[in-house]
């Protein structure tokens, strides 16, 4: 069975993502699993080998760790060079569709991205236009590459035992025009990563400002949720950027989707849609972001909030 | 400082958005088009750079005919040119073919700078600035919030999911930007008269020396093999709050497992 190679998105922090694992379970429909792993692999083997990894593809130093993106994609391209996979699949991140992005280039070879399934065919579904279109999609030239997007599939575990190569990495100049000088931890607790979180909170302007989205994160800890924000929380300045759901912002597709006080504009849909169960608290009850909720309250967020915050520590 | 901004006409995001029912491709003759929103970022960017350092402003479309009102849209936000590729070959192109062409025609303009949007919201591919700044073999920086420019230095910080990373790189180079990076201007009035006599030049595939059968339909990389209209969601129960609405709230999530 020929391989398939999962370029493994892991964090510092939190180890092994969970678009890696969801990677690692459509991988095995496709072949014989190869994780490939860029940086320091150590705290991440056993989990790669719980969910099928056959073989673990290491590449580290500080060639490949101190510049931007570039030098990740040349490893990846030697190793499909060598190994000649069926398939590469990459996490739908800033960082997985930058790597696909020259990997087609450097093997010119089609590329897909944000899919939501991949057959054993190779052939990819996607959603595009805000969650309103499904599409089927396959690469016409070369394997395909295709980029997952978190929380499209549910992670199985298959226990495997993997063998571990270290590869050697011969990086060019050219890969090393693009410098990372400082990496910079913002905090954001212990909340799960918003992409790969089963339920999030979201705000909107009818929060009203920045100090009242502790409202938000209360009902999002005590939910053991991630928090998100509309456009317009985050251009008034109440909540930071990277919590942005929608057209611009982040896509979200958890089990459970809490809006309050979003009004539900077309980009901001176009970041949720997808979401299991949508429940929505918003004081207009002609709000758009009723039309798709799965349950709604039309009131305020000031009363209701609280009150669902301590109904559920009363349950808990 | 010599810049080139790249900018896409899409169909408006706010608006129904479809595929061709003939061919599958983006349907762009029936929607209302517009710039690409997360380029006018990237103009507005190079805008402010030409303003502290001096230099030229060059718009870069690859598109259909109608572009060209986006391109107008464009040089209204006060750049100095633009260059137009455009040929009937290019319908249906993929990302990869798409980045050929955009390299070709940036390689007629010797720009020290290339900027663009992080993303498209037609495709949401982002990759175009990866592939270009592959094929040209230049830096890059991307998705950037925060660009600064030193002589020949560019400095740029980068959201990531843990917090941000501070990258640097030299000119040539090729930086893609998000919407968080400044608030781009609306075109004065003197800016969209001045926009209808700026230059435009048109390329078509043969002045890049490609070849019809590289782009298009004819050679993509990838193709959409079928396409259905999701059914829309249905809305649910919808409760007005009496006095109990956060109880209510809480037994809805209960009944479905969340609590
Ligand atoms: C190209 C483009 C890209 C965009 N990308 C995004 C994107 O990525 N994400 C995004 O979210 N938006 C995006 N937008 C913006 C989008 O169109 C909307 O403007 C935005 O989503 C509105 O945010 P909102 O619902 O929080 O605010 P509003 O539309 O102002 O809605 C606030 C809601 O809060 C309710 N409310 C107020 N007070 C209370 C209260 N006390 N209790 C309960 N309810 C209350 C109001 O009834 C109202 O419905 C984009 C727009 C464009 C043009
Ligand atoms: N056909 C095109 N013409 C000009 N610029 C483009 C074109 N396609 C993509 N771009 C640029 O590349 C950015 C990222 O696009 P994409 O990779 O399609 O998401 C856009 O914001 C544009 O700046």
């Amino acid at each position: 069975m020929a391989e398939v190679l999962v370029v493994v998105e892991a964090s510092a922090a939190a180890g092994v993502k969970k678009v890696t694992l969801e990677m690692l379970t459509i991988a095995r429909t496709l072949g014989s699993v190869s994780a490939v792993v860029i940086g320091d692999a150590a705290a991440l083997t056993d989990k790669l080998a719980e969910y099928g990894a056959e073989k673990i593809y290491v590449a580290s130093g500080d060639d490949v760790e101190s510049y931007l993106v570039a030098p990740k994609a040349t490893v990846v391209a030697d190793l499909v060079r060598r190994v000649q996979p069926a398939a590469v699949l990459l996490a739908s991140t800033q960082e997985g569709k930058e790597i696909a992005g020259r990997l087609a280039v450097k093997l010119d070879n089609g590329l897909l991205t944000d899919a939501v399934e991949v057959a054993a065919d190779g052939t990819a579904t996607q959603v595009v236009f805000a969650g309103s279109t499904i599409v089927k999609s396959k690469v016409t030239r070369g394997l395909p590459i295709v980029t997952i997007r978190p929380n499209s599939v549910t992670p199985a575990a298959a226990p495997a035992t993997p063998t571990v190569e270290q590869v050697t990495v011969e990086v060019g100049e050219k890969d090393k025009l693009a410098k990372v000088v400082e990496r910079v931890a913002e905090q954001k607790g212990s909340r799960p990563e918003l992409t790969e979180a089963s339920i999030v909170v979201s705000g909107g302007r009818g929060v009203g400002n920045a100090d009242n989205f502790k409202l938000v994160e209360e009902l999002a800890d005590l939910l053991g949720g991630a928090v998100g924000a509309s456009r317009a929380a985050v251009d008034s300045g109440y909540y930071p950027h990277q919590f942005q759901v929608g057209q611009t912002g982040k896509t979200v597709s958890p089990q459970l989707y809490l809006a309050l006080g979003i009004s539900g504009a077309i980009q901001h849909r176009a970041g949720m849609q997808t979401s299991k169960t949508i429940v929505a608290v918003n004081k207009d009850a002609e709000a758009p972001i009723f039309e798709l909720a799965d349950f709604g309250v039309v009131g305020d967020l000031f009363k209701i909030v609280p009150q669902a915050a301590e109904e559920i520590r009363k349950r808990k | 400082m010599n810049i080139v901004v790249l900018v896409k006409q899409v169909p408006d995001s706010g608006a129904e958005r479809s595929l061709s029912a003939s061919d599958n491709t983006v349907e762009r003759g029936s929607a209302s088009n517009v710039i690409n929103e997360m380029d006018e970022y990237a103009i507005e960017e190079a805008l402010k750079i030409k303003e502290a350092h001096g230099g030229e402003v060059t718009i870069l479309t690859m598109g259909p005919e109608r572009a060209t009102e986006s391109i107008r849209k464009a040089l209204s936000m006060g750049p100095d040119a633009a260059v137009h590729v455009t040929d009937e070959a290019l319908h249906g192109s993929c990302a990869v073919a798409t980045s050929k062409v955009l390299a070709a025609a940036l390689g007629t303009l010797n720009a020290d700078l290339v900027l663009c949007g992080a993303e498209s919201t037609d495709g949401r591919v982002q990759v175009m600035p990866h592939m270009l700044a592959e094929r040209l073999g230049v830096a890059a920086l991307t998705g950037a919030r925060k660009l600064t420019v030193d002589g020949a230095t560019l400095t740029a910080e980068r959201q990531t999911d843990e917090g941000y990373e501070v990258v640097t790189a030299s000119t040539p180079a090729v930086v893609s930007v998000w919407d968080t990076i400044n608030e781009p201007r609306y075109p004065s009035f003197k800016g969209i008269m001045a926009a209808k006599k700026k230059p435009v030049r048109t390329l078509s595939l043969a002045d890049l020396g490609i070849a019809a059968d590289e782009v298009g339909t004819a050679g993509a990389t990838s193709a959409v093999l079928e396409s259905a209209k999701r059914p829309p969601r249905s809305a649910g129960t919808k409760t007005v709050d009496e006095g109990a609405g956060g109880t209510q709230l809480v037994e809805f999530l209960a009944t479905e497992k969340f609590v």
